[in-house]
């Protein structure tokens, strides 16, 4: 090794970082050459009085504190509002107690907000019931308790089963052949239900005494089904189809203008 | 609101460190509000890039985001900030004597006469023999670890501390001839 290369690897030396052989080679150049003694002894004094200088200056306070306000993230409204609300402690950490209280509150607050959305309105909770009562319906022999195209047979079968007599109209001619009667129960009462048919989709018409709607037809559709509902003459009218918008409304207009029977 | 998991990780690997960060940052930029901002851009820019940290030596991972957000500010600000003292330029404040950008806090740091020269003298050198000096002499680190932030070979990071120990030596002579 000569002076050159031992030169450059002194402060290599000085800072232990050389290898073992390096450092041996290093160490005997070092013992015959006085220029690198000088220099090593130079450099150790810059090391030591470096390190006793107390040149080290330590982050202040304040700095601790606005890195972690900082922290994690940008400041986000989130942390400002804590921040606004003064929860913080004097060392600059943040007291979690009412913070985990209101997330607690925010949590239950949303928990009881959705599930007073995800409980349907009386209406929605009724269409379902009428939907799922007219499926049930035209499942195997459900759909007529009475079989007849004849509303003078269809009515007074209705006697005797019901403290009401449901009106019975023929709309056969309007295309909306009776196809029969049954009694249901819906929504805790009997109601009269008269089956039609438009082609071959099945229409039932809901009736029971009330006055819960007005006298223009309210239209619905839910899970692909259509709904009418009016009140008349002091009757409560449903009617549901899998038939279409317009073949349901012809249904309505055509049964509302003819004369109950 | 980040990962909590992550943010309590930071808080234990990474937060520790900010008298290091505050350390360097406080020897790159010679002023102690520069030194809080970088230190805080810093920081805020470690959380954001922690998720890809996957080394044990959190300190120097840190020291690196440290020095380059100092670069970064630097290089926005060097038209203005009066950070171009020079090797021959400090000799002259040196022999003159003049002190007079010591004050504040930093000033009660210095202790005797012998810390302020050695304190002026560390402020005078040239940033890049200075960032090695600090990192190895204030900070300690390994020359691996200083390789890693400052971005040079380990040689280098070697061949860098000779010359700033010689320039500090220098610097300090004509004084300790005084003393």
């Amino acid at each position: 090794m000569d002076h050159e290369q031992a030169f450059e690897l002194l402060p290599g030396y000085l800072d232990q970082e050389l290898s073992l052989s390096e450092a041996l080679e290093f160490e005997r150049h070092l013992a015959g050459c006085e220029q690198c003694q000088r220099e090593c002894e130079r450099h150790r004094q810059v090391s030591a009085r470096l390190r006793q200088a107390d040149l080290r200056v330590e982050a202040p306070a304040e700095l601790v504190k606005r890195v972690k306000a900082s922290l994690p993230g940008r400041p986000t409204p989130w942390q400002r509002l804590v921040e606004r609300f003064g929860w913080r402690s004097g060392d600059g950490a943040v007291q979690w107690a009412p913070i985990g209280a209101m997330a607690i509150s925010l949590i239950a607050l949303s928990w009881s907000a959705g599930l007073y959305l995800s409980v349907p309105s009386g209406e929605t909770r009724f269409t379902q019931e009428l939907v799922d009562n007219h499926i049930r319906s035209l499942q195997f022999d459900h759909l007529s308790d009475v079989i007849s195209t004849d509303r003078h047979t269809v009515k007074p079968w209705f006697d005797g089963k019901l403290d009401f007599a449901p009106p019975v109209v023929d709309l056969a001619q309007q295309g909306y052949p009776l196809v029969g009667g049954r009694l249901d129960y819906l929504n805790g009462r009997p109601v009269a239900v008269m089956v039609y048919r438009y082609k071959l989709h099945p229409i039932n018409l809901y009736v029971w005494p009330g006055n819960d709607a007005g006298t223009a037809p309210r239209v619905y559709q839910q899970r692909g089904y259509h709904l009418a509902h009016w009140s008349a003459a002091g009757m409560n009218y449903w009617a549901i189809t899998d038939a279409g918008d317009a073949e349901l409304n012809g249904f309505v207009t055509d049964l509302r203008a003819h004369p109950a029977s | 609101m980040a990962d909590p998991l992550i943010a309590k990780r930071f808080e234990t690997l990474v937060l520790p460190h900010m008298n290091s960060a505050f350390n360097v940052a406080r020897w790159l930029t010679h002023d102690d509000q520069d030194a809080q901002d970088v230190v805080q851009e810093a920081y805020l820019r470690a959380f954001r890039f922690f998720g890809g940290f996957r080394g044990d030596d959190a300190r120097a991972w840190l020291l690196s985001i440290v020095r380059n957000t100092f670069y970064t500010w630097y290089q926005q600000n060097r038209g203005h900030a009066p950070d171009t003292l020079e090797f021959e330029e400090d000799m002259h404040s040196l022999e003159t004597g003049t002190a007079n950008h010591d004050d504040g806090p930093e000033a009660m740091l210095i202790r005797s006469q012998s810390q302020k020269r050695v304190h002026q003298a560390l402020r005078g050198l040239r940033l890049e023999y200075r960032e090695v000096i600090v990192l190895r002499e204030l900070e300690e680190l390994s020359y691996k670890e200083i390789a890693t932030i400052v971005g040079i070979p380990m040689g280098t990071v070697m061949s860098r501390l000779g010359r700033g120990r010689q320039q500090l030596a220098a610097l300090l002579a004509p004084t300790d001839q005084e003393a």
